[in-house]
Formats: C-alpha cells, structure tokens, sequence
C-alpha cells in the first residue's frame, strides 16, 4: 500500500500530508540500513522524525477545529480503496508519537550507545522508525485491515527493539519472547474479529463499516467479532489482567525503548480501541451488550487499584513505573466508560498527558541506568545530590504522576472525577482520589530513595550528559506547561470526543 | 502601583529569593542578605497594596485560564489583606530569627533550608491574593510540597518519618476530599470564584449540603480539625524557625483561611446559617478544642505541646466559621492575627531556649528564667494573649468569638471557650512559673544570665511586644475586617 506512488498532480504537497506522515519514516527506515552507517543513521532518523513531527503538526492545526481531513490511497475512493483520514483524535494521538520520537532519538544517542554494541546500533535506528510507521499508520488509517497491518510492523519491530536490552540483561530475552506471544495472540485475535466483522458487512473501511453494521447488532457474528476485536485489542493496551507482558517488556527493554513505547504504544492501542468503540460500533452497541458494566468498569477500577498496590512494592524503578502505567490505562478506561464527553476529554487527554508524563519518568531512569548502571532502587539510593538535574526532573514527572495541581496530570484527573461526578457517581469519584493516593505513596517513596537515603556505594556519581538532559527536561517542562497551557490539549480532547460520540455520523462528514 | 502588578510582585520577590538561595549557596551572607532584601520588599509591596485598595475588594485580574471557567486569578479583598500582611511582615521577623537559630545550632544545608522557606512563603502570597478556589487549591498544594523539604530537613530517621506523616496527611487530606470538594462545587455552581454572599444557595439543599461542608473541613487538612491533626505534632522535628513560621503562621492559617474563605465566599455565612449544615462542625471544632488542650497538659517536650495548643487554637476559628455569625467569622478572622502573633512568639522562645541549652523538654527547664530573662518574658506576654488576657491581642478575638457564640445562640460553645481558656493557664503557665520561682535540682542549669544570641533572643521579643500593641489596634482590624461580613 504505502509503495504506491502518489500520483494527483493537481494537488499541492500540502494536501498529500497524510501519506507523507507514513512514507516518511517508512522510507527512511531502509536508507539506513541500505546507507549501513553508524554516523549517519542517527541523523537520518533524527530529521525523518523531525519531519514527521511538523507534519503532524500541521495536520493538527488542520484539524483541530473540527473538520476532517479524506485522503484515499492511489485515488481509489472508500470503501474499495483505502483511506486516511485525519480527525481531531488521531491528529492529536500522531502529535504525541512524532513528538515523543522527536525528543527520544536525541536522548537515545548516548542511552544507546551505552546499553548497546557498535554494530546492531545502526539497525536500532532503522527499527525505531519502523515502529514509529506502524504505530502512526495504525493511527491514521480509516481502514479496519490496514490497521492489522500496521499493527504487525510496530510490534514485530517492537519485539526486535525490545530483545535489544539482552545487551544488559539476558532476561530481556524472555521478556521479548513472552510479548511476541501475547502479542501475537493478541493481533490474531484482532484479526479474526475482524474476519467476522467481513463475513457480516462485506467491507473494511470503517465509515462504511459503521454504517453496515446498524441493524445488524442482534448478530451473532457481529457479536463476536466485537468480543475478539476487544480482546485483541486488549492485550496491546495491557487492559488489567491482560497485562503480564508489560512489566518486564519495559523493565528488560532498552531505556530508551521503553520512554518511546510507554509513552507511545499503549496510547496508539487505546486509540483504536475508542475508534472501534465508538467509531465502528456506536455507543448504543454499548448499552446493548453491557460491555461498560462488565468488562470496562470493573477491569478499570481494578487497574487503577491492583496495578497501583503492586507499584508500591517493587523493587526496581522501571518495573514500579510500568505497574503504574497499567494503572494509569485504568484511569483511560474508566474515562471510556463514562461514556460522556467530559469522560472521554479526560481519556484522551489522560493519553497525551500520561505520554509526556513516563516519558520524562523513563527517561530520567534510562539516566540513573547510565550512570548508577541500574534501576534497582538500592542503587539510585541519594542520587538526588549526586545528579541533581535530573533528580529535579524525575520529581516533577512523579508530580504529574500523582496530578498535583500545576502539572498535566492534575487537569486529566480534574476532568475524570468531573465526569463521574456528573454521572451522579460520586463513588468513582472517591475512587478515583483514592487510587491517586496510591501514585503518592510510590512516587513518594521514589522521593525518599533520592534524596533522603544514603548513598549504598562509596564511587562517586556524575550528572547525566547534557545530550539527554536536555530532552529529558524538556519532557518536564512540559508536564508543567501543559499543565497551565490547555488550548491544544484541551482543544484537540473536546474535537476528538465529540467527533467519537457523533458516532459514525462523525465519520461521515 | 497597579495592584495587579503589584500582586505578581508580591510572589516573584519570594520566588526571586529561592533562586537567589540556589545561586549563591556557597556564600552565607550575600545569600541571606538577598533573602532578607527580598523580605522586606515583599512586605513594602504588600504594604503598598494595601495603601492603594484599603479595604475594598478589587477587580479579579486573570494571569491565565487553564480551562473554560477555571482560571488562574488573583484580587486583593479583606481577608486576604490581612493574610498577606501578617504572613509577609512576619516573613522578615522569622528570617533574622533563621539566620540566627541556624547559625547558632549549625544546622546543615542552610541554601536549602532559605530556598524552600522562600518558596513556601511564595505559596502563601498566592494563597492569600487567589480569586477562585481554583487558583487557591494550586497554592495550598505547592505550600505543602514546598516544606516537605523542611520537616525531612535534618535528614534522620525520625526526621523522615515525621515528614512521611506530615505529607501522607496533608496531601491525602487535600486530594482525597479537598480536591473532590471543589470539582463537586464547580459542577454544581459552574464557578469556583469567591464571591460575596456564596455561590452555592439555590443550587444545594439538604444533606448534601453538610456532605460538602465536611469534604472541605476535613480536605483542608491544614486546619488541623481532629481527627486530622497528627500532622502538626509530626512536623515539629522541623527546626524551630519552620515550626514557628510554618506550623504557627503561614501553613496553618493558610489551612484555617482557606476555611474562612469557603465559609464567607462559597457557602455564605447567611447559607451556612440557614441551612444549619454547619450544626456537626460546630461540635467537632469544640471538642478539637478541648481535647487537644487536654493532650497538650500532658505533652512535656515544650514544642510538641505548642503544637496541640495549636492545633486547639486553629479550631477556634474553624468554630467562628461553624457559628456562621457575623462576630463568630470575625472574631475567626481576629484570632488569625492575635493566634499567630502570640504563637510565633511561643515557638521562638522555644527555639531560643533550644539554641541556649539544647533542652526540649519542660522539665529540664526549671530554673531557666533568671538565666533567660527576656525569652522568658516574652514566653510569658505570648502565652497569656493565647490564654487571652487584657491588655494583650489575644483577648479581643475572644471576646468577639463568645459573642458570636450568643449570637448563634450557642451558649455551650461559650462554656467551651472559658474551659478552654482556663486549659490554656494549665498548659502555657507551669513553664514561666517554674523558669522563674524554682531553682534547677542539683544546680545543673546556669545560673548566670545566659541569653541564645542576639538574633535568636530579639525576635521574640519584638513579636511579644507586638502582641501588647495589637491590643490597641484590634479595633483597627475589626473596622477593616468588616466588609467581609457586609450584606452582598
């Protein structure tokens, strides 16, 4: 598909925006390994980011007040051919991806040198654009099976990516192992409801989906479409209990592996879940099945308290912020489950607000990695004298983990407990409150680690480099900025959920 | 000045000073220096502000709107006035004490130390200027996190533990029902600023009512109502500036503000009065009074029984806001003065005696008045304004308090502040008495006159002469006080 050559000479290079989001990285990925060498893939892969990056931009700016943007592959009109189609939602989601990989390749540069050999980093380069093609396609396709397919490139690159931590610790080689496993069953599964979704509708484009789908809800095979696509899809957001591959894919992973796919892979998987959700199936599918009382609501509340509990007690940095990345999911879900606009702001904007907010976490460990050679929290004892910047950082990344006032984080939790109160369910509500006090005991205790524990080892410990403060910090700063600052979050949240509520009649304008 | 620049000015001076602590930690004096600069010229910008608006409410200036209807915004009214100028005033008072206390007992990290202290008295200028509950909670929360630092600043296990508590209560106080308080307001008003007369009649009535009035009493932890108290005594392994600053004046009365401002500006006094919502806060705050008063007579280390005084003191005011009369909410606002200054007075004097002869417990200080004249007066001047005794502040804003109590018709609550009163003599006294009147056993203290240094000793007794003038002005204040309480 994306080797299709673009062929409209009546339109300008602006109107081909969606496709070169794609073609971009994805033709930079095999210069690099065509090109073979090590000084010039990170620059190749810096300016294909970068590139990407100010097309989502644009594309965001587009969109965000609320109009939609068609783009059909080849000329092809839906639903024979494929489509992109760029709305506030994906807009915002391929924002979060490009920047994210923007500010993480910097960072990478000494991170990786550091964790990995000399001669796989070339490929580390190549495969980290690969997985940013298939999470942007993923995201910006209106098409159900291209969805699969760009599905499959992000994660058999992000199986690859994650292996690459062997270098540290062999376990990340069953790490690796496990998620190719469960994400393949997972991307099976997907597969499959969407066979039974073709069986019912004879289509794949999503609108027309939509729009095939009503009337045939009683269905059986529609039925159970829906339920392989919800698994399916479950597993790559690490839905509690579908998330055991994901504490020890983000702890044995890469440093910089893990900022890019904490902050990045989940959110695209969410994505796609409300684009199903609410996009394919409508939100009176929902009510029809009791999905939000039996799976969403309780699985979201579990999340948020069993994944938080578990946080609290590890021993490992990375592994404490990847149980309370699941819990985090849980807060997305609950959003969904609302089934309101206020609810799916605070889901959305939880996505973006939750991405910058592990990344600077992540990168802030991938720092202490460097430096201290490990994530155990009996290494990085008092390490907030010794590399105060850093430390600096890594507190107001947990800051915004807990949503105290003033960071990003808060306004997400604003906009949830808002939600539920507006439903009439004050319980969630406390909840919601409640399982945030549990991010302040983990957060907390990663506080007392730095700064009011004694170092464990006499060797003295340097600040990280500037080549990776500089992006870690600008990842803090903008856990504050867009905690202050809410017209493009705020504004893309309330585009995007009400073009998802809109249901497919969203899709059809 | 433009009083909206004049309130940014207010924050940036303290914020200029953390900076300034952080740049030049390696060199004491210039770095203190600044700090006491940037004190004084807080205190000059407060006090210009106040030259410019008086008593009168200005207009809500909007530094930015984060969402529709949830801004940060600032304005300058009464109450906030009177915050400002007592927090920022003290501010300069407590610094020279700081110097001194630090200097004298060798604490380490002093850059530290001034840099959150700063910070933490930034919060409090934002606390007290904020328009909305909004901009209110973001400040609350940062002066919580801001001295964090300085309850864990000596770095021990009991240090750390101490700071553990105070932070777990205050930050699970706040976000786990302060925070749902506010968000149920604006989905229920479509506001959060403050507003004469309350934003919430018409839009609330029955249980719900009571429902919200706890989710704040008790979200605002620092007001320190039982049963969420054990903060207060856990922050005292703080050093004595932080306890006398901090846990007397800027982080307790930003709690008991804060109860007065959602008291007078989100329910309303006549709401509050009407739907009798505050009838169980009213009895809660009599029996914090009482029974805290009660632990304290058993307490012998000296500043951990100044912290339940405190903590029986703070509810008074929570009590004049639960009175919901016009005398309850001002004698309330009285005694954030009058508390405060007699305190502050209180906790140097500890400090003082700690810096002299390292003694903490009461016990140990017999005998320790005739080497310790002037703390010991001053002891004696601040305790008898919390005991609340002519000529001294503190008997005003009792006064006005068991008037509020009649108002409402209460009369329990007047026997509760006369009990309270006599729990006062009972706790505060014994220490002068036995300072002056008994000799150490054995002849182990000093006998000599042996003041802490200078600056350890002057500021008490600044502020307990402060406490004699403000006998004399509390008519003053009451008079400026008063358009809180004007009809709407």
């Amino acid at each position: 598909m994306a080797t299709q050559t673009v062929h409209h000479t009546a339109m300008t290079l602006s109107d081909h925006l969606p496709i070169l989001q794609i073609l971009i990285p994805f033709i930079a990925a095999p210069l690099i390994v065509f090109i073979g060498q090590r000084k010039l893939a990170w620059p190749i892969a810096f300016i294909a980011s970068a590139t990407s990056f100010v097309i989502a931009c644009l594309l965001l700016s587009k969109v965000i007040g609320g109009s939609v943007i068609s783009y059909q592959i080849g000329g092809w009109a839906p639903p024979l051919g494929i489509e992109y189609r760029v709305d506030a939602a994906n807009a915002f989601v391929l924002f979060l991806v490009t920047g994210i990989a923007t500010l993480v390749l910097p960072y990478a540069r000494q991170s990786v040198g550091s964790e990995m050999p000399h001669q796989t980093q070339t490929l580390f380069y190549a495969l980290f654009l690969l997985c940013m093609t298939g999470l942007l396609g993923v995201t910006i396709t209106a098409d159900a099976f291209n969805v699969f397919v760009f599905l499959e490139i992000s994660s058999l690159s992000t199986y690859v990516l994650i292996a690459q931590g062997s270098y540290r610790d062999k376990r990340a080689l069953t790490a690796a192992f496990n998620y190719l496993i469960m994400g393949t069953i997972g991307a099976t599964f997907f597969v499959i409801g969407l066979g039974f979704l073709y069986m019912a509708t004879g289509t794949l484009n999503m609108a027309d989906l939509a729009d095939k789908l009503t009337g045939q809800y009683e269905s059986r095979t529609v039925r159970a479409g829906f339920a392989f696509i919800l698994v399916g899809m479950g597993l790559k957001v690490a839905i509690f209990p579908l998330h055991f591959w994901l504490p020890n894919a983000y702890t044995y992973a890469p440093s910089a592996v893990t900022t890019f796919l904490a902050a990045t892979a989940t959110k695209v998987a969410i994505y796609v879940l409300l684009r199903f959700v609410f996009s394919v199936f409508q939100p009176a599918f929902l009510a029809e099945t009791s999905t939000l009382e039996i799976i969403f609501y309780p699985f979201a509340l579990l999340a948020m308290f069993a994944a938080s509990f578990t946080a609290i007690f590890q021993r490992d940095l990375k592994r404490m912020l990847a149980y309370s990345s699941i819990a985090q999911i849980g807060y997305m879900l609950l959003g969904i489950a609302l089934l309101s606009e206020t609810g799916l702001m605070a889901t959305i904007i939880h996505l973006f607000n939750h991405g910058i907010t592990k990344a600077a976490l992540f990168m802030g460990v991938g720092a202490y990695v460097l430096r201290s050679g490990s994530s155990f929290y009996v290494q990085i004892q008092g390490l907030g004298k010794t590399m105060p910047w850093t430390s600096a950082a890594v507190v107001i990344g947990g800051l915004s983990l807990i949503g105290v006032p003033g960071t990003a984080g808060f306004l997400s939790k604003w906009l949830l407990v808002q939600a539920a109160l507006e439903q009439g369910y004050w319980p969630i509500s406390m909840l919601i409150v409640a399982s945030s006090l549990l991010a302040v005991m983990y957060v907390w205790r990663l506080v007392e680690t730095l700064y009011l524990s004694t170092p464990s080892s006499e060797q003295t410990i340097q600040e990280a480099p500037l080549s990776m403060l500089l992006p870690l910090w600008a990842m803090a700063l903008a856990c504050i900025y867009f905690g202050f600052e809410t017209d493009i979050t705020l504004g893309a949240a309330k585009a995007a959920a009400q073009a998802l509520l809109a249901g497919s009649s969203g899709m059809m304008n | 000045m433009d009083t909206s620049l004049a309130i940014l000015l207010s924050m940036l001076l303290p914020a200029a000073a953390v900076v300034a602590n952080l740049i030049f930690r390696n060199s004491p004096n210039l770095r203190d220096g600044l700090t006491l600069g940037a004190a004084i010229a807080t205190f000059l910008v407060v006090l210009n502000i106040l030259a410019t608006v008086g008593n009168t409410t200005t207009d809500t200036f909007v530094l930015l709107e984060v969402m529709p209807g949830l801004a940060l915004a600032f304005n300058v009214e009464p109450l906030g006035m009177m915050f400002a100028i007592l927090a920022s005033g003290l501010w300069i008072v407590t610094h020279v004490y700081g110097i001194g206390y630090m200097r004298g007992n060798n604490e380490d990290d002093h850059a530290r130390f001034f840099a959150c202290f700063s910070f933490a008295i930034f919060s409090v200028m934002g606390i007290a200027f904020a328009a909305n509950m909004f901009t209110l909670f973001l400040f609350y929360e940062i002066l919580t996190l801001s001295t964090y630092p300085l309850v864990a600043h000596k770095g021990t296990l009991a240090a750390v533990k101490g700071a553990r508590t105070y932070l777990s209560i205050l930050i699970g106080t706040s976000i786990g029902l302060q925070l749902v308080a506010v968000i149920w307001t604006f989905s229920i008003a479509g506001t959060l600023d403050f507003t004469r007369g309350g934003i919430l009649e018409g839009l609330i009535a029955g249980p719900p009512v009571a429902i919200l009035l706890a989710l704040y009493a008790f979200g605002i932890g620092k007001a320190a109502l039982m049963p969420f108290h054990r903060w207060l005594p856990a922050a005292m392994v703080a050093p004595t500036p932080v306890s006398a600053l901090l846990h007397a004046v800027a982080v307790v009365k930003a709690g008991v503000f804060t109860m007065l401002k959602v008291g007078i500006y989100i329910f309303g006094i006549d709401f509050l009065a009407a739907t009798g919502a505050s009838i169980w806060l009213m009895w809660l705050a009599a029996f914090s009074i009482i029974a805290s008063s009660v632990i304290a007579l058993t307490k012998d280390n000296l500043k951990a029984r100044l912290a339940y005084s405190t903590i029986s003191q703070l509810s008074y005011i929570t009590l004049g806001v639960a009175l919901a009369t016009s005398m309850g909410i001002l004698g309330g606002s009285l005694h954030v003065v009058m508390h405060a200054m007699g305190k502050i007075t209180l906790f140097m004097c500890a400090g003082s005696i700690y810096v002299a002869t390292h003694k903490t417990n009461i016990s140990q200080m017999t005998g320790l008045g005739r080497a310790m004249p002037i703390t010991f007066i001053a002891f004696l001047i601040g305790s008898l304004s919390i005991i609340g005794l002519p000529p001294l502040g503190g008997s005003w804003s009792k006064w006005l308090l068991i008037m509020g109590a009649a108002d409402a018709g209460q009369l329990a609550m007047i026997g509760v502040l006369l009990i309270s009163s006599l729990l006062n003599v009972g706790y505060l006294l014994p220490l002068v008495g036995k300072g002056f009147f008994l000799t150490a056993p054995n002849k182990t203290g000093p006998t000599k006159f042996a003041e802490s240094p200078t600056l350890v000793w002057a500021p008490p007794a600044f502020t307990a002469f402060g406490c004699i003038i403000l006998f004399f002005y509390a008519g003053h204040i009451q008079a400026f006080l008063m358009p809180i309480i004007a009809a709407p």
